[in-house]
Parts: C-alpha cells; structure tokens; sequence
C-alpha cells in the first residue's frame, strides 16, 4: 500500500530543513571523519603502516581482541537466556527485571567502572581477600573485561526481547506437543527465527566492548603494553602530542565502526522483511 | 486456543531464571550494592561537605548546563533530521540514515580527538569560527559540541519512527478544511511528535550527563570552569580520594536512576499513544 501525500511543505522550507541538515551533518559526521583518516595519512601511507608495528600499539590490538573474544561470546550467551526467560515465560518481578536489564545503558560509564573498584579495589569488598591469595583484577586484564562486560551487557537482551515478543510461542508450544526436549526447541525452532537479530545484537555487543573508554579507563591503571586496550592507547599517544600515531589507531576504529553501521543497516532490512513476511502469515 | 499460563509449558524456566538471575546479580547488582553501601558509611555530614564542595558544585553546573544546552540542540536538529529522512527521498539517503548511528558505532575516545582536532584553531571549524572571532578552544562550547554528537541518533531513532507512523488523512483532512501548511504542522504534526521528541531528547540528556570519553579531549578540563562530574571522579580515584569519589559516584548514581525512571515513563507513554 502506497501512501498519497497530499500536503508538501512550502519550497523553500523544503530547502531550508536540507540546508540547516546538511550543514550539522557535515560538521558533526563528515568532518570528523574526513580529519581522522587525513590525519592519518598525512605524511604518508608508509609512516601510517609503521604505527602498527610499535609494541604499544600491537599491545593495545591483541589485548581489544582478547577482550571482544571472552565479552561478546558471554554476553550473547546470557543475553540469550534472559531474553527467553522475559519472552516465554509469566512471573512476577518481570519488569523489576526489564529495568536492572537497562541499568549499564543509564549509568554513567565512569561510574560503571568505579563500582568495580570499590568492590575489587584494595579497600573494597574482596580487596583484602584478593591481596592475600595474589590476584589482581582492577588495575589488571580481568577488571578490563569485568568493565566491558558491565557496559556492552543489555545490548543482545535488548534487540532480542521485542523480536522474540513478536513471534510468540506458538512455535515453541507446538515442538512441544511433538515431544521435543527444551534444547531441540531453542536450537531448531527459536533460533533459525531469531537469527537476524541475535546478530544484530552482537554486532552492537561488539561495537560497544571494543570501544569503550570511560570504564575501562577507570579500572586500567594505564600499564603500558599491560592493560591498555585501543581506546586507552589513543589517549595515551593523544596525550604525548603524537597525533599522527593517535590518527592512526583511531582509523583503524573508524574503519571497524562504519562496517558496523553498514553491517547494521543491512541486517535491519533483513530484519524488516522478516517481520513483513510474519505479518503476512498472520493475515493469512 | 492461546494457553494463557506460560510457565510450566515450555520446559527451561528454572534453568534460564536461575542463570539470568545469576549473572545480573554477580554483574550488576553486587558492584552497585558495593558502591552504595561504601557511600552510605559516609556520615551525612560529611557527605553534605563533599557534595556542596565549591569544586564539586561547579562540576555539577559544568555536566548540568552542557547535557541540557545539547539536548536542547539536538531537539531542533534532531528533529529536522528525523523529519527529512522520514519524509524525502534523496540520493544518498541510505548513507546518510546509516551515518546517523555512527556516533553509537564509533569509540567515545575516536569520536573525541576528531571533534577537538576540527574545533581546534587549526582545524577546519576553528579556522571557520576565528574569522568571526570565536574561539571554542578552551570554552564550555566544547563540552556541548561532544555531547551533541553523542546525542544526536537518540532523538533521531525515537523521532523518526514516529513520523514516518503519522496518519496522513488527518493532515488531509485540514488541508480540505483550508488549513494552510504552518497551521497543519503546528496544530495536527508538530503535537503528535512532540512526546517522541521528548523522550528522545531526555535520553540524549542523561547520556549526555554521564559522557566522558568524547567530552575530556575538546574540554580543557579546568577546575571550576570546564570539568565535567566523570572527570572529578577519577581526579578523586587518583588522589585516593575514595570517601570523595564514592560520595559523589553515588550520587550520580541516583540520578541515572531518576533518569532511567523518567525515560521509561515517558517511553511507555509514547507507546499508549501510539497504539491509540
């Protein structure tokens, strides 16, 4: 069905709202863009490879990787599970749950990070306990990924709550009745539905904990080659005024982000027909 | 023919309760429960001592006034970027859509150095506003251009689907009353978007409040004048300060929370609207 619009407005408002929208656009997307990368390059493709082999930065990758590896493969798998206790089951607390869900989202990331300070920090909760058995987890690799774990955390529960609302348990309660054991029904009935959106989700899990800043750099302690992931490492390189080199690091982000938005663009169409396709049998 | 109850049905609500329930606690609610019950050992006195510290206020004012100037900012724009993409077609406009997330997609820390090298007095902006002499180095406007760029894809996305929802025939319908295009916007359109643009902006706000990562590059971050909450706070980390960081950490914390509680309002108000 194909709408008729009937009421455009005036032209030369037309021209106005695109050239006040142009005009904050390329301000605030396309020259930061446009600065990162020919900040770059500025003296040349070959000084720009050469960031990639200081120590520090390869540091920086491999310690990202290693955090993106352990936090998106945990929060997906939790993510998972309570998007399907909310959608397939009543109980009662369910939007106290809903809410502590959304709580990484509104909390400041800073204050994110500081809560596992006070309780891993030498004066918090287990400060004691862990001085006296040797183990450091802020200011060490485990409190960068307790951090990250912490803000990336609501987003594959959040993108899969709405869709999995939608498909119902129709499904799921007919496998049932065919006598299929609850693993069976999750593997082969709710997450072929699932699967545009669960990704969806991983994506922006992904985005999220490889990117993020305020928290982790709250419990990093900023060791060199130690616990400083790439954003941490931008900061550092910012820092001591070596522009070209903090450039490049965050190209190699900016790359990574706008195959994100791509990825996400294209899964929300996939996402979009999906749902099209339910309404369709629904009518039907 | 829908079975009402639920639980009992699909075999695993023990299991996923027990896991889901599990994780929240050990991720979330310990580590807040752990910042709250060390502020609460603070004595009210002296809580009320670091709060109302002068430094401390200012910080506050500083977080304050810069989230509501760029929520503010944001709702026109926001708005006007919503209805563009909601209503005209354009070349380009797949790229354009896509490019409003990048601000979500892209590292606070990138989006900060790239933002302060455009604003700097070598920067393309800089060199821009100094032929006007404005100067955005070193000024609270630094602080508001970051959070604006963080803020925008939250009015954008509340907004635009909203738009592109809008019943065309009421429109219709006072065009053939002989209302003219300023009228039917601002009594029919511009009303029924307002709640979405609310919402939107007030999430962009309390985003806003807590930014640090974009914010501490184009801020020159001083002591009364420029310096955010977040910042204050690992300025305190760092001094040992803890009794300061936690007390204000906690308090932060109540906000996020008024926060969280008044976008939640306004989003399920947003729904009953819209399937009215």
């Amino acid at each position: 069905m194909t709408k008729i619009r009937t009421i455009h407005e005036p032209l030369w408002v037309k021209i106005l709202l695109f050239f006040v929208s142009g005009i904050f656009l390329s301000v605030f997307i396309v020259l930061p863009l446009v600065t990162i990368f020919r900040e770059a390059l500025k003296s040349g493709i070959s000084l720009y490879l050469q960031t990639f082999t200081d120590p520090g930065v390869a540091a920086a990758i491999r310690l990202s990787l290693l955090t993106v590896l352990i936090c998106v493969p945990i929060n997906t798998f939790f993510g998972v599970f309570i998007a399907w206790l909310i959608t397939k089951y009543e109980f009662p607390g369910k939007k106290i749950l809903t809410t502590v869900i959304d709580l990484p989202f509104s909390i400041s990331p800073v204050i994110a990070g500081l809560l596992f300070i006070f309780m891993f920090g030498s004066f918090g909760w287990f400060g004691t306990w862990l001085m006296d058995h040797d183990i450091r987890i802020v200011f060490a690799v485990p409190g960068i990924v307790l951090a990250t774990l912490f803000v990336s955390f609501p987003f594959v529960a959040r993108e899969l709550t709405p869709l999995m609302r939608e498909l119902g348990k129709d499904d799921e309660e007919a496998a049932l009745t065919l006598g299929a054991s609850g693993f069976q029904i999750f593997w082969k009935v709710t997450l072929p539905n699932i699967k545009w959106g669960l990704l969806y989700g991983i994506i922006l899990t992904n985005a999220r904990a490889l990117g993020e800043f305020g928290a982790v750099s709250v419990v990093s302690g900023f060791i060199r080659g130690v616990t400083t992931t790439m954003p941490l490492y931008i900061d550092i390189l910012y820092g001591e005024y070596m522009f070209r080199s903090a450039f490049a690091l965050a190209s190699l982000m900016t790359f990574l982000a706008l195959v994100t938005i791509i990825a996400k663009a294209v899964l929300e169409y996939y996402i979009a027909a999906q749902r099209k396709s339910m309404e369709v049998e629904i009518q039907s | 023919m829908k079975m009402k109850n639920g639980r009992g049905k699909i075999p695993g609500f023990g299991l996923s309760l027990g896991l889901s329930l599990s994780y929240l606690s050990f991720l979330i609610l310990i580590p807040i429960s752990a910042l709250v019950i060390y502020a609460a050992k603070i004595s009210p006195a002296e809580y009320f001592n670091i709060i109302l510290d002068e430094r401390v206020i200012a910080a506050f004012k500083v977080s304050f006034f810069s989230a509501i100037a760029a929520a503010l900012l944001n709702f026109v724009f926001g708005f006007i970027i919503a209805w563009i993409l909601a209503r005209h077609n354009f070349f380009g406009k797949k790229i354009v859509d896509a490019c409003i997330d990048l601000p979500f997609a892209i590292p606070t820390a990138v989006a900060g150095i790239s933002l302060a090298m455009v604003f700097s007095l070598n920067g393309f902006m800089g060199k821009f506003l100094s032929l006007f002499n404005i100067s955005l180095e070193y000024s609270r406007a630094g602080i508001v251009i970051a959070i604006v760029f963080i803020g925008l894809p939250f009015v954008v996305r509340t907004v635009q689907p909203v738009i592109e929802e809008l019943d065309n025939g009421v429109e219709e319908a006072a065009a053939s009353l002989g209302a003219n295009y300023f009228q039917i916007f601002f009594k029919v359109v511009f009303p029924s978007v307002l709640p979405a643009l609310i919402t939107g902006a007030a999430m962009a706000f309390a985003r806003g409040l807590g930014e640090y990562g974009s914010v501490i590059f184009i801020s020159s971050n001083m002591p009364y004048e420029s310096e955010i909450v977040p910042l204050l706070i690992i300025k305190k980390l760092m001094q040992f300060d803890y009794a300061g960081a936690s007390a204000i950490g906690a308090t932060m914390l109540v906000i996020a929370f008024i926060m969280l509680f008044i976008t939640n309002f306004l989003q399920n108000y947003m729904i009953k609207e819209r399937s009215s």
